[in-house]
């Protein structure tokens, strides 16, 4: 087979550059991985959402998708493993006129960070949550998460894994989210449209994107590569908004329900904070600076 | 710059440790505190829970230390001061963000009020046997700087040095108290903010495009920069380059982790803070620290009244720990004794500095209370011998 060349020509540009680190290109990520493809809508987001990006915040945990922000060109921050959301909390808190955005994997979110995600729902924090769902531990070689259905293979589970999983939309609707999405990355208009709508919406927001691991998770199950995740995503999907999120269980190869599962307006976290101490203080409440005069 | 009025509550009272310490945050400008609920520290943030929003800042209670410990870190990156406070176990599990505010150089301060260990231990109960951990609980190279207070008053005092030396160092510090002197009620002075000196935080003078987070100044400490600002910068645990981006080579793991223990070079022996008495002519020194110092004291007072030639030492500093000074003492003097609660840690430290040079004797104690002055003063008396 003779090999393929793309011919760039001189000052074409991807819309999405000025929004990326291009000097820390090329990425770290595999042919045929998904986390590219969320990031290439989140920047899409952005720029229809004409939020100020200097006021846009990135943070990750750890793994393959912790590695996001390392990649946005905004003030990004690459943290510990599983706790994105906390520091994002006190980032948020310290000056709420920032717009802080967690980018992270089901492994990071969901198994040791699980704890801070119920938190910062239940809190109303405002946060806009991305967790792009490989249902594998990629970084460190595929082994199992709480999101790995059961039967695949994965290097902790040879025989197939067979814990029940996490359905992360109705975790995220129960603990207490204001906005509960779950798309595909086949699916990239409603992605990005998902996306812009949160950075437009007040409170706790979770957007779980299923993304093919083709090098591990894929390779291991006989799944093929990433365009056969593609045509698997595009035939089994199902949009169908303000579905149940306790029927959008996934499975290994069964239906996945896509679609905006929740849209809620709940008080956040300041503004529950601020209504408090009104109503205990009065005029001797004083409210946070933005950020202080240190 | 002077301690902003808002936080100091300027006057004559009588506090203990733990409230003292909150009231030492406030006045260092401390307006974001994250924490867990654990004894013997919690007083610290129950009262900062209480001034806070008369005064304009945010207190969190989190889901567990590891939350509190991270909180705290993405609050100093938004622009403010910002501390928590814990016990035992809660340190334990802050040691991994101990380690990231080491490497990301993020200024903070974190409250061990220490208790009996290990694991659950003694909760009410003091001892010193987190000492070790304050300096070495994390993974891998890195510096950090320990407090030692003995007094309510200290731990006031000391809550704002805490809070000055992570600004001009950018290293996490650590108040290194003990139940005993948490919960000592003592009168505690608090003086006029103008008389209050508070280190502001270094950010860049640099128009963005010439920002390098991470190239250091001449003194080894870069200068910040604040989120919302149109910096763009990137903070990594990851072994970083001078641009804040990852890198794993050899040369940038060797020039990132050297930088992250030199720059605390100038603190190791002229700027350590301690408190002397009679060195000049002592035979035995006693060197101390926390609640112990104050036992040690009264040993002390007991081996001079007896006509032995004692003298004290008491770590204000214990990290980076005054390692020239003790040599120094060493040269001339027969033996340290070193009384700590815990089965022997910054004992070790002495032993290390004095090089043979005099004898070391520890003074060990599982924790649980203080020593008995006669047990330290055996030591003396055995020492000058």
């Amino acid at each position: 087979m003779t090999p393929t060349t793309l011919e760039i020509p001189d000052g074409a540009q991807n819309p999405v550059e000025p929004f990326l680190r291009m000097d820390r290109m090329p990425h770290i990520w595999c042919p045929g991985c998904g986390i590219g493809t969320t990031v290439n809508c989140f920047t899409r987001a952005l720029l229809d959402s004409k939020v100020n990006l200097d006021k846009v915040a990135i943070v990750s945990g750890i793994g393959c998708t912790g590695r996001v922000a390392g990649y946005a060109r905004l003030d990004s921050f690459h943290t510990t493993h599983g706790r994105a959301i906390p520091f994002a909390t006190g980032m948020k808190l310290a000056n709420p006129e920032l717009q802080v955005v967690v980018y992270s994997g089901d492994g990071d979110l969901f198994a040791i960070g699980g704890n801070h995600f119920i938190h910062a729902a239940r809190r109303n924090m405002d946060l806009k949550v991305i967790c792009v769902n490989n249902m594998t531990y990629a970084m460190t070689g595929g082994q199992s998460s709480s999101t790995t259905p059961a039967h695949v293979i994965s290097a902790t589970a040879p025989y197939g894994a067979f814990e029940p999983t996490f359905n992360l939309v109705a975790l995220a609707e129960a603990a207490g989210a204001s906005y509960v999405a779950r798309w595909t990355t086949y699916h990239v208009k409603q992605l990005s449209r998902s996306m812009e709508e949160v950075l437009h919406k007040k409170g706790f927001c979770f957007i779980e994107v299923l993304s093919p691991c083709p090098t591990l998770y894929q390779r291991r199950n006989k799944m093929g590569d990433g365009l056969d995740a593609m045509k698997y995503y595009k035939q089994a999907s199902k949009i169908r908004n303000g579905a149940p999120t306790g029927e959008c269980t996934l499975s290994k190869s069964g239906e996945i329900v896509v679609g905006k599962f929740v849209d809620r307006d709940r008080p956040d976290y300041l503004e529950l904070l601020r209504a408090q101490m009104t109503e205990a203080l009065g005029e001797r409440y004083v409210e946070s600076e933005a950020s202080c005069s240190c | 710059m002077h301690a902003d009025p808002k936080g100091v509550l300027t006057g004559v009272h009588f506090l203990d440790g733990d409230h003292a310490c909150c009231e030492g945050t406030l006045a260092a400008g401390a307006r974001f505190a994250a924490g867990y609920p654990i004894t013997p520290s919690t007083e610290v943030v129950e009262r900062f829970a209480s001034r806070i929003p008369t005064v304009g800042g945010i207190f969190i209670q989190m889901e567990d230390e590891l939350a509190a410990s991270i909180a705290i870190q993405g609050a100093v990156w938004a622009g403010a001061k910002a501390f928590t406070v814990t016990s035992g176990p809660g340190f334990s599990l802050m040691m991994e963000h101990i380690g990231l505010a080491a490497m990301t150089e993020t200024p903070c301060v974190f409250v061990d009020v220490q208790r009996g260990g290990p694991s659950t231990g003694l909760p009410t109960l003091p001892g010193q046997a987190d000492m070790m951990q304050a300096r070495w609980g994390s993974h891998g190279d890195y510096g950090i700087i320990a407090l030692c207070p003995n007094s309510p008053q200290e731990c006031f005092d000391l809550t704002i040095q805490a809070f000055n030396l992570s600004e001009e160092f950018r290293v996490p510090v650590m108040m290194m108290m003990d139940e005993c002197v948490g919960h000592m009620t003592e009168k505690v002075v608090i003086p006029e903010p103008d008389q209050i000196e508070i280190t502001p935080r270094r950010y860049t003078k640099l128009p963005p495009e010439e920002y390098r987070p991470f190239e250091p100044r001449e003194d080894l400490v870069p200068d910040m920069a604040r989120t919302g600002e149109g910096y763009r910068f990137h903070i990594t645990g990851l072994t970083h380059d001078e641009r804040g981006y990852p890198n794993m080579s050899v040369e940038t793991q060797d020039r990132l982790v050297r930088r992250l223990l030199a720059k605390l070079n100038p603190l190791a022996n002229g700027r350590s803070l301690c408190e002397t008495e009679n060195l000049e002519d002592a035979d035995v020194v006693v060197v101390s620290y926390g609640i112990t110092s104050r036992v040690a004291q009264r040993a002390i007072q007991l081996a001079r009244s007896r006509g032995i030639r004692a003298g004290k030492f008491r770590l204000i500093t214990a990290w980076p720990f005054p390692a020239e000074r003790i040599r120094e003492l060493a040269g001339r003097v027969k033996a340290f004794v070193v009384p700590e609660l815990n089965l022997g840690q910054m004992v070790l430290e002495v032993e290390r500095a004095a090089a043979g040079q005099a004898k070391v004797i520890p003074v060990s104690h599982a924790g649980g209370t203080v020593h008995n002055p006669d047990t330290i003063l055996n030591a003396i008396v055995e020492a000058a011998r």
